[in-house]
């Protein structure tokens, strides 16, 4: 079994004087894809902000085996990490294009850079046909499809998402699922997603961690937490 | 001892000292003193403005103006004595500071800063405009006979004056300090620190921030026409951004909303000059560099080392001493009571 | 009506000093929510850094880059150093620290160079152009200087990466880390590009206020009207505004009140815009959240 490409140990969290995680523990595989679910306010949102350096945080970090626990944020995203942001993130005053060579910002390969713009536009046609227009009068579904497009021109080798779902229509999910379920599987970028809707992250991970109150309740292959009695009657609605 | 008489023997010892100073000291000594008198009662009114109530204004010297040309227009044009000119002023300088409160509440912090900047540095041309020179006197400005004393007090002029600048002195900063610690200046507090809950509180903030700044331009003008009058002369040069900036300094360096500190910003912008020309005669004339460049290096070293200047950094070593001298006293150690007036100035905050 | 014309190309010549001064003064706004009051102390400080090279026998233009440069530089430098520490700071303690700057600046100048009244020669000599003599050989090439700069400032923010990443790191620091941007960094490069273009701006307007410590006092505050009028988060539009606060003064200054009092121009300009459209006439407008 390869090493975990990412590796969290005793993750504590403060915003301010209020400390907001307390010790959490988990894991993403190599090219595997790792759920965080709990109801709102339990803390999903700040695991990511915290391995993304954004607050104060400490605790046992490793990407790739290599401690990140002290770098700032623009130094974990070199590394390869992408956050794609709740509320998206996305530059409203720039156009598409100009979102998208952000993403590309620090890279030097121009070849590959303009095969991921070829990619990314492949996945998401919609962003092509609006390449010129400010991302700030683009749609809720369109605007997430830009974070993530734009996460993906850092070509990272882990993504993290925070509740991609969140205020799209059922169709829009599922295309950008469906998305997400194609780069993990045939590029092997690995997912760490924090999400509300419960079922559709268990079908695109294969481990979850479920989060209450700041701390780990929860955490296994994800068909054992689909299956586990209280999960389910708690997020799956059965 | 207590605390509180501890206070009040300092304060009769300062006042003791302050009124036979002109006794004691040399004609000189003693202008210099009505100078740091005058400089003090600016600095109180700036101070409520923007140590208080968060408004920042760059152009205090403006008012200063005002207050000093129109006692000099009213005494030499119009032959008031003084002490009725200089109220006269005053209540010019408090009209004007209240109108142009009004423009002001509509700019943010920044903006009014900016505002009145472009005040400071437009004050000296508005002065000397031609169309104006039958009552300012144009570029050349006005004489002022020195006010004598009232027949019966054998006071030379300098005396007199002195001792005038401390009567007014006095009285404004009792004034001031009544302002401050009462329901008033918890209101300016609190409009400077959380604009929005204050007035969801009932707190009308309009007209506590305009009246606010007339009050302040009432102290600024108080102080020119008090200068005006130890000087001899107005002239539009003396009123120019440095004068606003001079003001500026004196309230960070003595401590931003501390009365108490207004003394010690005076004196501070009194002397640093005269220390500077001092030091040109022996250096010569890049000496005269030293005053901006000291004033510039402490503005910048308050803000981040003692963001509530020497008054604050006094209280707190009194503080400390009187923690160490009484261990078991659990006494708030506040001066002045009411809420932390300079919590809302230390220098780094952290970001979530 | 050549009187007229010629106060009207001046008015340009000089706002175009003017724009360009509200333009750095507004690059620097956008980034940081700041006013830099220092601006024209640090242009002043940046020309006298120049007439010293020409004074020493270095040629004008050479001067001019090596002044452009070392201001960039110490444009990075002072963010770095001083305007870092208080990025969290309230606003009076911003507002204190930039106007110990401009002291500082204004003593240094004094005191490295003196505080008699110098010439600065102009670069620009011959016969003024258009034949009818509108407009002076300087004004034309200072025109044309700061013309350049704006299209060259423009240029770079729009086509450049490292201009892209500076526009995103004003606009959405969080976001522009995320990606890897190093924002304090693009701070320090903004700080940079503003002295650097603060200092044509004096080097332009050298030769005709004449160099001394206080010269920029007045620019700075017709620049301060220039951003304020155009909408201070708006750079081109502050660019505009200098140029109808160097007309307007120019021609309110001729015809209306007098030359001596255009500085109250600037401050009735300022007073005005703020009172009735506060996001000027290019902004954007503001909802403060409650």
């Amino acid at each position: 079994m390869s090493a975990p490409i990412l590796d969290v140990k005793g993750l504590e969290a403060w915003y301010g004087q209020a400390r907001a995680l307390r010790g959490i523990d988990f894991e993403v595989e190599d090219g595997g894809a790792t759920a965080v679910l709990g109801a709102n306010g339990a803390g999903k949102t700040t695991i990511l902000r915290a391995l993304s350096g954004l607050i104060r945080r400490s605790g046992d970090i490793r990407f790739r085996g290599r401690p990140i626990g002290a770098l700032s944020t623009e130094d974990v995203a070199r590394l390869g990490v992408a956050h794609v942001p709740d509320g998206r993130g996305t530059f409203i005053d720039l156009t598409v294009e100009e979102n998208l060579r952000l993403g590309a910002y620090v890279r030097s390969d121009r070849q590959g850079v303009r095969k991921d713009f070829d990619r990314v536009f492949s996945f998401f046609p919609r962003l092509a046909e609006r390449r010129r227009q400010q991302a700030g009068t683009l749609s809720g579904g369109e605007q997430q499809m830009l974070a993530i497009a734009r996460a993906l021109l850092m070509r990272p080798s882990l993504l993290m998402l925070d509740e991609p779902s969140f205020g799209l229509a059922p169709l829009v999910v599922a295309e950008i699922f469906r998305v997400l379920g194609e780069i993990n599987r045939n590029e092997g970028v690995s997912l760490l997603i924090v999400e509300q809707n419960a079922s559709l992250a268990l079908d695109l991970a294969d481990r979850a961690v479920l989060i209450e109150t700041g701390q780990v309740a929860l955490s296994g292959p994800s068909q054992a937490i689909r299956a586990d009695d209280s999960v389910r009657r708690a997020y799956l609605g059965y | 001892m207590g605390d509180g008489a501890l206070r009040g023997l300092l304060t009769l010892a300062v006042g003791l000292i302050a009124v036979a100073f002109p006794f004691i000291a040399s004609g000189y000594h003693t202008y210099q003193g009505s100078q740091v008198l005058i400089l003090a009662i600016a600095l109180l009114g700036l101070n409520l403005l923007t140590g208080f109530n968060g408004q920042i204004s760059l152009g205090h010297g403006a008012f200063f103006a005002v207050g000093g040309y129109g006692a000099a227009i009213l005494m030499v044009k119009f032959g008031l004595p003084f002490w009725a000119a200089i109220p006269l002023a005053s209540v010019v300088c408090f009209i004007a500071g209240f109108l142009f409160g009004f423009p002001a509440l509509r700019f943010g912090g920044l903006y009014l800063a900016l505002a009145t900047f472009a005040l400071a540095v437009a004050t000296p041309q508005i002065l000397s405009y031609t169309g104006f020179d039958p009552i300012t006197g144009g570029s050349q400005g006005l004489s002022i006979p020195k006010p004598l004393a009232p027949l019966g007090l054998r006071l030379n002029p300098d005396q007199w004056l002195y001792l005038v600048c401390l009567a007014c002195g006095a009285a404004l900063y009792w004034a001031a300090r009544n302002l401050a610690r009462g329901r008033i200046g918890r209101a300016l507090i609190a409009i400077r620190d959380q604009p929005i809950a204050a007035e969801t509180m009932g707190v009308n903030a309009a007209l506590y921030k305009t009246t606010c700044f007339g009050v302040s331009a009432l102290y600024a003008g108080v102080a020119g026409g008090l200068s005006a009058i130890a000087v001899g002369f107005v002239s539009p040069d003396s009123f120019g951004l440095p004068l606003s900036l001079a003001f500026l300094v004196g309230i960070v360096v003595g401590g931003l909303a501390s009365l108490g500190g207004v003394l010690f910003g005076a004196l501070f912008i009194e002397f640093v000059p005269n220390l500077a020309d001092q030091l040109s005669v022996s250096f010569g004339e890049s000496a005269k560099a030293l005053p901006g460049a000291i004033y510039g290096a402490l503005l910048i070293l308050v803000m981040a080392a003692m963001p509530t200047g020497v008054a604050g950094a006094a209280r707190t070593a009194m503080a400390v001493i009187q923690r160490r001298l009484a261990p078991s006293r659990e006494k708030e150690l506040q001066h002045g009571g009411g809420p932390s007036v300079a919590a809302n100035y230390e220098g780094k905050g952290e970001s979530p | 009506m050549g009187e007229f014309l010629h106060q009207l190309a001046s008015g340009v010549a000089l706002g175009g000093v003017y724009a360009i001064m509200a333009l750095a003064l507004v690059m620097i706004y956008q980034a940081t929510q700041l006013i830099n009051f220092a601006q024209g102390e640090m242009a002043m400080f940046s020309t006298y850094f120049a007439w010293k090279l020409i004074d020493s026998g270095q040629p004008y233009w050479l001067a001019f880059f090596a002044t452009v440069i070392a201001s960039f530089i110490g444009g990075v430098v002072i963010e770095r150093l001083i305007v870092r520490p208080f990025a969290n700071a309230p606003v009076l303690a911003s507002v204190i620290v930039f106007i110990g700057l401009s002291l500082i600046f204004n003593s240094l100048a004094g005191w490295l160079y003196g505080y008699s009244v110098q010439s600065f020669d102009s670069p620009f000599t011959g016969k003024p152009l258009f034949g009818a003599g509108y407009m002076s050989a300087h004004e034309a090439g200072s025109l044309i200087v700061t013309l350049a700069v704006l299209v060259l400032v423009y240029a770079f923010f729009r086509f450049t990466p490292l201009g892209l990443a500076m526009r995103a790191a004003a606009q959405n620091p969080v976001s522009s880390r995320l990606v890897g941007i190093r924002v304090g960094w693009m701070l320090a490069i903004g700080w940079g590009l503003a002295a650097a273009i603060g200092s044509v701006a004096g080097m332009m307007a050298a030769p005709i206020v004449y160099l001394d410590p206080n010269m920029m006092g007045g620019v700075l505050l017709y620049a301060f009207a220039g951003a304020v009028l155009g909408g201070i988060d708006n750079p081109f539009g502050a660019a505009i505004g200098g140029f109808a606060v160097g007309v307007l003064g120019n021609l309110v200054g001729a015809y209306v009140v007098g030359d001596e009092v255009k500085l109250s121009v600037a401050l009735a300009i300022i007073i005005a815009v703020l009172v009735w459209r506060p996001s000027g006439l290019f902004g954007r407008r503001l909802v403060a959240r409650v």
